[in-house]
């Protein structure tokens, strides 16, 4: 039982890092029809913003947390909008040269990290808190799992409060199902783009930040691993649904937990097979309407 | 008679590659109704998709004096054109009242106006557009045009599979708009076009190939088997799509 | 200058011939080219790193074959090199069988792989198909990492010798394997080209145009579609093949999503659409490659200020930002350049158009 509590809670972490980075990939898909290899580098560069946070202030007290926190998800804020608005605009509705060019950035970007940073992992601590547990049912809990589940479900909450209630999230929801009859109506489109963008690279580096927490290092890798994943997780949700993103992130992480700790550390091959049952049976998704 | 406010000449467009308008010239006066007519497929809807811009398009398009055809979508809606495509294309997962707040322009200058032609979708401003029946989508599509001041308004087969009961009330809402805006109108229902038209433009495979007063081509059976491949006394009887 | 739009098709297969011809004598001439490559063509370095532009080539152009011509953007064609590479290889160490019927054990394993998963891919189509297409590469890129008993794991696998002929072993019989290699891209070439204008190609071709299109007039995109994908896929399990030869073994990075997006980078580089792009494609960007290697350890670099010193001294920072401003300013990559520069700087791009159209004039002749 406390196996399955741990696993459950464990999984449910990765599956917010999951979403941190899903979530802006499907707002930015549905809305734009771009598929953005780009994203896991805003959530690295988010991850080493907020470790140069830590190392210039006390890096166990909660406070460069917060800050960390903050910075990331600004500066992967500040350097997804610059995407969009300096590279993917001059594209305007040409979507394979749109991914195209998010690819050249994935990969240039990865490269300039190493320069930068190395190749190999940084160590990260944060407030002692985290490595302790909390015993729930049994299982004792690494006290950071919370901290990522709370973070993603106020990142979703926030997203859909921002959709339900800005003029913005208007445009964005009216967008993502009809694009070209927002422009009939007289709205330039493109600002909704940048903003989408901005969103999707803010919850990216936050969720940078929190990677780093989870995995305990930053590597210039890590955004790309994380984001084969989210890219599963977008799919088997439903392209373009943020709900379903939401949901297929916990559905993914938490499986693959149980594959890793029951199946003899075959998680990353069970998701790869869901995906591959998903599209079988629902090629659209969990929650998606256009394939 | 003064100048006309809207002046397409040669213009041409393109969808995925294909062209399907290829050299349309004609003017849309600044008062009354001018309905875009022609045979299914002919290019009209196009047509006016190419004025608007959502389409590829090349050629000259003047509207109040000015060129248009360079500018983006949402800069010539900005201008003063009102828009009512084809198929309504409401937002379905937006409310009604939501769906109006997107269209509206300067606060919405029109929304008494809108209410008193449909107060139907004041009752229903927090229903979801895509649980409306046709009708009342329809309506939701000519409220978001008529909201704002516009100078033109483009409106596309608006009583297209619409119950004749239905069909009375949007040619009603139309005939009061037309009192204020000049309207270019694609209708397929030639008792609608009757009803409003002041001018007719003929479209065949992507050319103009008649324009004048809509009377004088409604009256000729020759012209109107010819360009539209219907009797008109075939239409008088059922109301609906040739 | 209209040199090139004149050319007819027998002109440029002669040309094409030529230059076969002598680039299957450069290893027997000294010829230096300083600056573009490490030393004389007969020398074993230069011959290797020629022969790795070759299979570059034959790869770029199988890749031109799914996304060039079936218009599937696929990231995970990566997979069918491994498959190649590692296939054989884990054949040649746990069998008796020799080099040729090795390979044919491979090719009919790389098939059935190919076409089941090409056929599960392929019931959702663009983005999606891209990130499925990812997702079963990253599968296949864990299953390499994690089972170093039978691949060698993050070190890769080493080539088992034993059954494989000696004139194909060893430094000094690089020049043998460059030839194979040259064999390969030739072959490739061939077989994409006839592929192209087979009733299969001009199907594909309309399918990536119109796919209602080719559906209303009673085909099935998808079985073509499939056939596409599955020979692409065999092809680049060839040209794993012989890597695995020419590098007497292979590594985990072969089956990397990194390494997709490399013979991505390299066909939009050369021009997508073009077969001769992806040719050339291929052999700039493996010399920029290793230029901007040496590049990076070179003194110069060493001693400039930081701001300028990290992204030099990352060749994929240069070719990632290359291959943006490629994207971006120069649409058809060096095949449109070339082309545009022989209509004497006109813009026109019709190219795409008009293969489709001849397309479609062929789909609706053939029905």
């Amino acid at each position: 039982m406390s196996t399955i509590v741990l696993l459950i809670i464990t999984g449910l972490g990765l599956g917010a890092l999951y979403f941190l980075v899903a979530s802006g990939l499907s707002l930015i898909y549905g809305l734009m029809g771009v598929l953005n290899f780009a994203h896991g580098s805003f959530l690295t560069l988010g991850a080493f913003a907020g470790l140069e946070i830590a190392r210039r202030m006390d890096g166990a007290s909660w406070i460069t947390l917060f800050a960390s926190l903050v910075v990331g998800a600004v500066v992967g804020a500040v350097v997804a909008a610059a995407t969009e608005f300096f590279l993917i605009r001059r594209l305007y509705n040409r979507h394979i040269e749109q991914v195209l060019v998010t690819v050249g950035l994935a990969l240039a970007t990865v490269a300039l990290f190493d320069g930068i940073w190395g190749t190999d992992p940084t160590y990260v601590t944060g407030p002692a808190w985290f490595s302790e547990t909390t015993e729930i049912l049994g299982a004792k809990v690494p006290n950071d799992r919370f901290v990522l589940i709370i973070a993603a479900v106020l990142v979703l909450l926030g997203i859909v409060l921002f959709l339900k209630f800005t003029r913005f999230g208007l445009i964005i929801r009216a967008g993502v199902e009809n694009r070209s009859m927002v422009t009939a109506l007289g709205i330039d489109v493109r600002k909704a783009f940048t903003v989408v963008f901005a969103i999707g690279g803010a919850a990216a580096g936050l969720g940078g930040v929190l990677a780093s927490h989870y995995f305990g290092y930053v590597s210039p890798q890590l955004g790309g691993s994380l984001l084969i994943f989210a890219f599963i997780v977008t799919v088997i949700g439903g392209l373009g649904s943020l709900a379903g993103a939401a949901i297929a992130s916990a559905l993914v992480a938490v499986l693959q937990q149980f594959a890793n700790y029951y199946l003899g550390g075959t998680g990353d091959l069970t998701v790869v097979l869901l995906l591959a049952a998903v599209l079988l049976i629902r090629p659209t998704g969990l929650l998606g309407s256009k394939a | 008679m003064t100048a006309p406010i809207l002046r397409v000449e040669g213009l041409g467009a393109r969808i995925a590659g294909q062209q399907v308008v290829e050299s349309v010239t004609f003017e849309v006066p600044a008062r009354g109704v001018t309905a875009l007519l022609g045979r299914n497929g002919v290019g009209k809807t196009s047509t006016l998709k190419g004025i608007l811009g959502l389409i590829e398009r090349w050629g000259a398009v003047e509207f109040n004096g000015e060129r248009i055809d360079n500018l983006a979508t949402h800069r010539i809606i900005q201008s003063g054109i009102g828009y009512v495509p084809e198929d309504r294309e409401v937002f379905a997962s937006l409310s009604v009242a939501e769906n109006m707040r997107l269209a509206e322009r300067n606060g919405g200058p029109n929304r008494e106006l809108v209410d008193e032609l449909f107060p139907e979708l004041l009752a229903r401003a927090g229903q979801l557009a895509g649980t409306l029946s046709g009708g009342q989508q329809q309506m939701v599509s000519l409220a978001r045009a008529l909201v704002n001041d516009n100078t033109l308004l483009l409106i596309d087969e608006p009583t297209k599979g619409l119950a004749p009961l239905i069909v009375l009330d949007v040619t009603t809402a139309l005939g009061r708009a037309a009192e204020a805006v000049p309207i270019l109108l694609v209708e397929q229902n030639l008792q609608v076009v009757r009803a409003l038209a002041d001018t007719v433009v003929v479209l065949e495979s992507g050319l103009v190939v008649f324009t004048g007063p809509a009377n004088e081509f409604l009256d000729n059976e020759e012209l109107t088997t010819e360009l539209l491949g219907v009797h008109l006394t075939d239409v008088g009887a059922t109301g609906d799509n040739a | 200058m209209k040199l090139l739009t004149h050319m007819k098709p027998w002109m440029w297969w002669a040309v094409g011939g030529a230059i076969a011809v002598f680039a299957a004598l450069l290893p027997l001439i000294n010829l230096s080219i300083p600056g573009i490559l490490p030393g004389p063509t007969y020398t074993p370095g230069t011959l290797q790193l020629l022969a790795l532009a070759l299979l570059f080539s034959s790869l770029a152009l199988s890749y031109h074959l799914l996304f060039g011509v079936g218009g599937m953007l696929s990231f995970g064609h990566a997979l069918y090199f491994a498959l190649g590479a590692y296939g054989l290889g884990i054949v040649l160490k746990t069998t008796q069988l020799s080099l040729v019927p090795a390979m044919g054990l491979t090719v009919a394993a790389v098939i059935c792989i190919a076409y089941l998963l090409g056929a599960l891919s392929l019931r959702v189509t663009g983005i999606s198909f891209a990130m499925v297409t990812l997702a079963f590469a990253q599968a296949g890129n864990v299953l390499v990492r994690r089972n170093p008993q039978i691949t060698g794991g993050d070190e890769g696998l080493q080539l088992e010798t034993q059954n494989v002929p000696d004139f194909l072993l060893g430094v000094l019989n690089t020049r043998n394997l460059y030839w194979v290699a040259l064999a390969l891209l030739i072959i490739v070439f061939i077989v994409v080209a006839l592929f192209e204008h087979s009733r299969a190609g001009h199907v594909v071709t309309a399918t990536r145009e119109n796919e209602l299109r080719v559906r209303v007039i009673g085909i099935r995109p998808f079985m073509v579609k499939l056939v596409t994908f599955s020979i692409a896929s065999v092809l680049a399990a060839l040209v794993g093949m012989v890597h695995l030869l020419l590098q007497s073994g292979v590594t985990a990075r072969a089956s990397s999503a990194d390494f997709t997006l490399t013979i991505l980078v390299i066909v939009v580089l050369g021009g997508v659409g073009s077969r001769w792009g992806a040719v050339v494609g291929a052999i700039v960007y493996t010399l920029l490659d290793q230029r901007l290697t040496a590049l990076a350890s070179s003194d110069a670099i060493a001693g400039l200020p930081a701001i300028l010193r990290i992204p030099l001294s990352e060749p994929l920072f240069i070719l990632g930002t290359l291959f943006i401003l490629v994207v971006l300013f120069l649409p058809g990559g060096i095949a449109g350049a070339v082309q545009r520069m022989d209509k004497g700087g006109v813009r026109r791009n019709p190219a795409k158009e008009t293969s489709s159209e001849i397309a479609r004039d062929k789909i609706e002749e053939v029905t």
